[in-house]
Order: C-alpha cells, then structure tokens, then sequence
C-alpha cells in the first residue's frame, strides 16, 4: 500500500513522457501556473467544506450525545441512537441524490434551486455531508460522557456546582481530547471527499467551479473532462499536493493540539 | 418532610436545566431529520409519477400505488449482477483483511522482534493516509497486471486499504490476551500456530468490529470501482446507481425506486448488527 503513494510522488516529479522535470509539475500549481486557479480554489472550497464540518457536526453531534447520556431518559435510548447514526451507513451516493431529489426545484419542496446558485451550492453540499456523518461524532462523544464516573459530578453537584458550571469545568475539559481526534478524523476524510461533489454536481464541480474541491480537481486533472486533457504527471502532482495539505493538518493536530490539551486519567 | 423533599426534587432538576420533554423532544426532531429524507424517498417510489408530485408527503394508497419505478429499473439495469459484485468484493475484501490483519496484529502484539517498532508506525501512517493519494500509480499497477476491469484489481486495493486499521485494533485486543493462557498453552506443548488459533475466539469482538469497519467503505465507495473497474460486467451497486441515476435523472419513478433498491439492504444489515456495531465504535473510541 506504501508503494503506490511513494510512487504517486516519484510521478509527480516526472512530466508525461517520462522526463525528469523536478518540481516544475508542483509550480503549476502556484501563482502563475497553468492550474494555479483552480488549484486555490478547490482548496479554499475544500477548506470551508471542513469548516462547514467542524462548526456544524460538532456541537450537533455533542448534544445529541449529551441528550443521550441523560437519567431522565429511560426509554428508547437504543432506537434513538440507530435512528440517528442511520444516514452514516449509507452510500454518499445514495445521500447525494435523496437530497439532490429533495432540494429539486421540481418536487417544490424548496423554492430556491440552492444547488444551481453559486453562493448556495457549497454550503448546501457541506450540510449533506454533515446531516450524514453527525452520527459519527455523537458515537464518540457518547462513548467519552458514559465514561465519566458519577462520583465526579456528584462531587461538584455537592460542592455547589450548577449544571451549566459542571458541563464547561468537569465534562468538556474530558472531552476535549476526543474532540481533537474527531476533527482530524474530520479533516483527513473532507480532504478525500469526491463521491458527494461527483455524484450531485458532476466532475465539474458546478455552478461555475464553486464546489471544486480536491477530489474533484484530482479526478478532472487525472483523467481530464471535456476541454482538459488529462495527465498522469498532474494527477500525481495535486496528490501529492493533498498529501502535503493533509500532512500539514496531521502536524497542527499532533503539534498544536494533542500537545497541548490535556487527557485526563479517569 | 414531603413538601421539603418535593422542592429538593424539583430544584435538582431545575440545576440540571433539562426536562424531559425537552430531551424527548429534541431527540425526535433529530431522529425525523435524520430518517425523514429516507423515508420520503422509500415511500414515493412506490407512487405514481403524478402522485409524487402532487402528493409527496403522503403514503402510498390504492389509488396512487405504482411498480413502474422498479420495472424500469428491473428492465434498464442489470441490479442482480451489481449486488453480486459488491457481495463478491465485499466479502472477498473483507475476508483477506480479516486474515491478514488477525495473523499481523498477533504477530506485533505477541513477539519483539527487530523492526516491530517500525512496522507499527509504517501501519500508524497507513491509517493516517488515504490510499487515494496513490491511485495513479495503483491505476498503472493494475494496467501493467492486466486487472482492470476485473473484481480482483477492487478486492486487492480494499485489502490494502482495510490492513492498517484492521492491525491497529487487533493489535489491542491481542494484547488484552492473558499471557498465562498462552503461556499455559505453550507448557503443555502447543506450537505457535495452535496458540494463535486458541487466542482469536477470544479476539472476537474485535475481529467484529474490524469486519464492519472495513464493509461499510468497501461497499459504498464510488472512487474505486469508478477508475479501476467501470465496465458493465464488474460495476458495483454504488457505480451501478449512479451511472443509472445519471441518465434516468428525469424519469423520477426509475430514479426513486433505484434509490430505494440501493438504501434498503444496507440498512436492513444494519438495523439488525446496529448493537455490535455501534457498541464497537463505542469501544474502539475509549481506547
């Protein structure tokens, strides 16, 4: 498995006779390069796809988990939980499509084509996405709030702490390790999506390019679509350009976050 | 007394600040957001094209019942022959990843040897990193092999994808293995084999949850079978639906009962092993 990405970089350094040609494939990427726009701007709509993620999944996700967690709840924990991770198993294609039926101008469930327009469209794709995977996140949320010792709130509850007070000084600092591994989960995963953009825009990515993202760009600059001709050499370079974005945010995770923040002992 | 312990009652749960009814509530909004959308497509595939737009919110009655969706699709779609390759590969993909994972993890988790700390960091960054990166090269490795369009080609790059993980977290239940059963074992002159053999019905939980881990992507990804494997006779279900839905997009009927077709058997197998698998998420995410 290691041979086909080692080599995928080797490729990225060659041009598409088999030339060696160093890094010139990786400055077309750059300002001034033939692919430069694109590029930028799959990255930026991949970068608000994952912000998307981030801000929305999360505190979904949190709640729903914490919802879950209760005493007061006695009955149907199970089946909430089933229902809820239900969208998760199911194929991004098979998502891609109830949504894009659902969102159709046609069916007039919506008025505004918000797959059509420019400024919806991305944020719109994020949110299928999220609505997806939410499941994700609440899972492993749960699993840290079940964890807890009751003993713990218990103490706080005695000490005078009001729930408000003990969820923000006892549970989140507890969760925030958790917290860390489900974005770079997150993160990893965003920067691979494809099937999603593919399967509801096409390899395009419309309206307009504004819901490229780099697994789109990958495909179209592999291949090639209507007017690009495709190219080996550029296929292997903007993977090795996701490896590098993706290898970046792997570093800010273990650097920036998991050094910092605290595991806790329970 | 009675009155005293009422308002003790009543104030803890005003310090908790969550009633009931809103956790009840919410939680149901959440789980008609989340099945909802399913559900509406399940039930207008069963209706006529007329009644799907006039009446999407309603359920099928005897007047508005229709199978037209799925003759098309019966007719336009070879729907047996996709479920028999995403079953093959599946399984296939499924089964080697099991394999190999158990013996490698055993083998890390067991004995010290040089480059075990080495291995466990090359799986580390297995795990870490998409094979996806790599599809130029894995798409002229399968063109040299002449397996493209062939189920090998997607059953190969799945066990290679599905290894890693599959390592990482069987290596933690190995070790989880009591060394006096093994060493008990070895004793009474059993060989290395014999002690594997004996350690994984008691890694079974683990070798669970790797088995659904490694499905659900193998089943559902589009990526792969879409590079590696377009060609009629080796589509899976999930590039199967797409190129369908791709150009029947109009004819709404066909679209929503391919849909459905696609949906149900998943989430039926999930629906019935949601316990196992939710409970090895759980547990895999403590550890």
């Amino acid at each position: 498995m290691v041979y086909p990405l080692l080599d995928s970089l080797r490729l990225s350094l060659y041009s598409d006779e088999g030339a060696f040609v160093g890094l010139a494939n990786l400055r077309e990427l750059l300002p001034g390069g033939s692919l430069s726009s694109s590029f930028w701007n799959a990255l930026g709509n991949n970068l608000v796809f994952f912000a998307f993620h981030f801000i929305v999944q999360n505190p979904v996700g949190l709640l729903l988990a914490v919802l879950l967690t209760q005493h007061l709840l006695k009955r149907g924990k199970g089946t909430y939980r089933t229902l809820i991770f239900s969208p998760t198993v199911l194929s991004v294609v098979i998502v891609g499509f109830i949504w894009q039926l659902i969102l159709s101008p046609l069916w007039g469930v919506v008025s505004t084509p918000l797959l059509g327009l420019t400024s919806t469209a991305l944020p719109t794709l994020s949110l299928m996405s999220v609505w997806q995977f939410v499941g994700i996140p609440m899972m492993f949320f749960y699993a840290v709030l079940v964890g807890i010792p009751e003993d713990l709130i218990e103490a706080a509850r005695v000490d005078g702490a009001n729930g408000w007070k003990i969820f923000w000084k006892i549970i989140f600092p507890l969760l925030l390790p958790m917290l860390g591994i489900i974005s770079i989960i997150t993160y990893i995963a965003n920067l691979n999506a494809f099937d999603l953009i593919y399967s509801v825009q096409g390899a395009l990515a419309g309206p307009e390019f504004s819901t490229d993202i780099m697994g789109t760009l990958f495909y179209r600059s592999f291949f090639g679509f209507q007017l690009q001709s495709g190219s080996t050499a550029m296929g292997a370079t903007v993977a090795t350009a996701m490896f590098v974005v993706i290898l970046l945010g792997v570093l800010v995770y273990l650097f920036g976050w998991a050094k910092r923040v605290e595991t806790y002992e329970l | 007394m009675t009155t005293k312990n009422v308002a003790h009652h009543g104030s803890g749960r005003a310090r908790r600040g969550l009633s009931k009814a809103t956790i009840y509530g919410i939680l149901t909004l959440y789980t008609l957001l989340a099945i909802g959308p399913i559900a509406l497509i399940v039930m207008n595939s069963f209706k006529t094209r007329r009644a799907i737009f006039d009446s999407p919110f309603s359920l099928p009655n005897s007047e508005t019942f229709s199978l037209k969706g799925y003759e098309t699709v019966w007719d336009r779609a070879d729907f047996p022959r996709y479920f028999f390759n995403s079953f093959t590969v599946t399984v296939l993909a499924v089964g080697l990843v099991v394999v190999f994972g158990a013996a490698a993890a055993y083998a890390l988790a067991e004995y010290r040897f040089t480059g075990n700390t080495f291995l466990t960091l090359f799986l580390a960054v297995g795990v870490m990193i998409p094979i996806r990166l790599g599809t130029v090269s894995i798409l002229k490795l399968m063109v040299s092999l002449h397996l493209v369009n062939t189920l090998w080609a997607l059953i190969l790059v799945y066990t290679a994808m599905g290894i890693p993980l599959a390592v990482f977290i069987l290596a933690q239940f190995f070790r989880q293995v009591p060394r006096d059963l093994k060493d008990a074992a070895r004793i009474d002159g059993a060989g290395e084999y014999r002690v594997f053999a004996l350690a994984l019905p008691l890694v079974r939980p683990g070798l669970a949850a790797v088995a659904v881990f490694t499905m659900l992507p193998v089943w559902n990804d589009l990526w792969f079978p879409l590079i590696l494997a377009p060609g009629e006779s080796t589509k899976t279900v999930t590039l199967g639906v797409q190129v369908f839905l791709g150009q029947f997009v109009s004819d709404w009927q066909a679209v929503l009962a391919a849909l459905t077709l696609a949906a149900i058997p998943i989430l039926l197998l999930y629906v019935i092993f949601s316990k196992q698998m939710l409970s090895g998420i759980t547990e895999g995410a403590v550890k």
